[in-house]
């Protein structure tokens, strides 16, 4: 049980998705000017992590790993190289099907994410997640932790930077950095407070 | 100037994906800690942009609209999928050290836009040169910030020392700040306003 509280920890705090790894940096940047969008952006993306990075494992365990194809007669055969491919192709496909299951028997909240859900198949986040699942080798239950993880990681930043950006509306901003180029400072001085997470060890 | 000339040299400054179309931040600014990591990144980026463009343009009208993105995901995951297995091949010290950050590319927002945005209206040629001049806009803040970066932070540039650094005897005391991760956000948020008060019409 610790092991997996370690894992979920870490993927909150000391390696958040957005503020260590600079992952989903577009939609981060793109989608914070108000709390409440920022907060169903970040509920999407733990949606969307939780189903694909164990599915991309299952996939990357049964069949594309050295070996992995032995219980079809093939034991030398080696498919790793197809990887980024079949990964991508997952993440569009559950991507898709979320959108049709959630408009077929969730539409309040199908409205509510609106254009946010076919977005998320470009975050970066959602890859970099899978991607960092494969290069760890976590099995099934772990990869379903770290999903999660990654995903209220990635939630806890967004929030906290539009609540940062809204109080930001009332300050006298030089007219050069307005906009994008205080965000990025402002992301900057965050990711710098989290930097405080990784002297925590369990 | 012709139109490919515009293409090509436009996003450079005026038009800068990074500064001012904010796409591709993400890979941008974890491969910075050092100018090798950013140059590889850099050409990796810039041959990927300019083929997919390329290639999605030579198709455009074949693409069906409701597939689009689909078509455009196969074929910029297929030359991500080539550059991987050339770094893994051929540096593979190189592949380690940028580790996800290669696959990540696919997901470069960079790469999806511009084919989006102009390799499905324009021209085969064109369209490669507006590739490649996305992905050298992309490289030239990538090298300002790796520059800054491994200057500051170690004290060398392409692992040459420049500054000897205290620990192996020198004068210079490193910049911790500099190799970690909040640094890259500080030098381009400075870039870009640097680049707002010299183009003030750009400013938000």
């Amino acid at each position: 049980m610790a092991h997996y509280f370690t894992i979920f920890f870490n993927s909150v705090f000391i390696d958040n998705i957005a503020l260590t790894f600079f992952l989903g940096m577009c939609t981060f940047i793109a989608v914070s000017k108000k709390v409440d969008t920022a907060m169903m952006l970040g509920a999407a993306v733990i949606a969307v992590e939780f189903i694909t990075v164990p599915v991309n494992n299952l996939l990357y365990t049964f069949l594309l790993k050295k070996g992995a194809l032995a219980w079809a007669g093939y034991p030398d055969l080696d498919l790793s190289f197809l990887g980024l491919i079949c990964y991508i192709g997952v993440i569009a496909a559950i991507v898709q099907i979320l959108e049709m299951a959630l408009d077929k028997y969730l539409p309040a909240l199908y409205n509510a994410l609106g254009i946010f859900l076919p977005l998320i198949t470009v975050n970066c986040a959602i890859l970099g997640a899978v991607l960092f699942m494969v290069e760890r080798d976590y099995n099934v239950v772990e990869s379903t932790v770290y999903g999660v993880g990654v995903g209220c990681g990635f939630a806890l930043a967004i929030m906290l930077l539009a609540g940062i950006r809204e109080k930001l509306t009332y300050s006298d901003v030089p007219k050069g950095v307005r906009g994008v180029g205080i965000t990025f400072i402002i992301v900057g001085l965050m990711a710098m407070s989290f930097k405080a997470f990784s002297g925590l060890s369990f | 100037m012709s139109k490919a000339q515009d293409a090509l040299l436009d996003p450079l400054f005026n038009n800068n994906p990074i500064a001012l179309q904010i796409l591709g931040i993400c890979s941008a600014l974890a491969v910075t800690n050092k100018l090798s990591t950013a140059l590889t990144m850099t050409i990796a980026v810039t041959l990927v942009t300019g083929f997919s463009n390329a290639s999605i343009s030579a198709i455009r009208n074949h693409i069906p609209n409701s597939i689009r993105i689909i078509v455009q995901m196969t074929i910029i995951a297929t030359l991500v999928i080539i550059i991987d297995q050339m770094l893994k091949a051929f540096a593979y010290e190189m592949s380690k050290a940028l580790s996800v950050y290669v696959g990540l590319i696919i997901t470069n927002c960079i790469v999806m836009g511009r084919a989006e945005a102009y390799a499905m209206k324009n021209p085969v040629y064109e369209s490669f040169m507006d590739g490649i001049g996305n992905g050298l806009g992309y490289g030239l803040v990538l090298l300002a910030v790796g520059f800054v970066r491994e200057l500051f932070g170690s004290g060398k540039l392409f692992g040459l020392t420049i500054l000897s650094p205290v620990n192996d005897g020198g004068w210079y005391v490193t910049n911790g700040l500099m190799l970690l991760a909040p640094s890259a956000f500080f030098l381009i948020g400075f870039i870009i306003w640097g680049l707002r008060t010299w183009k003030p019409e750009l400013q938000e």
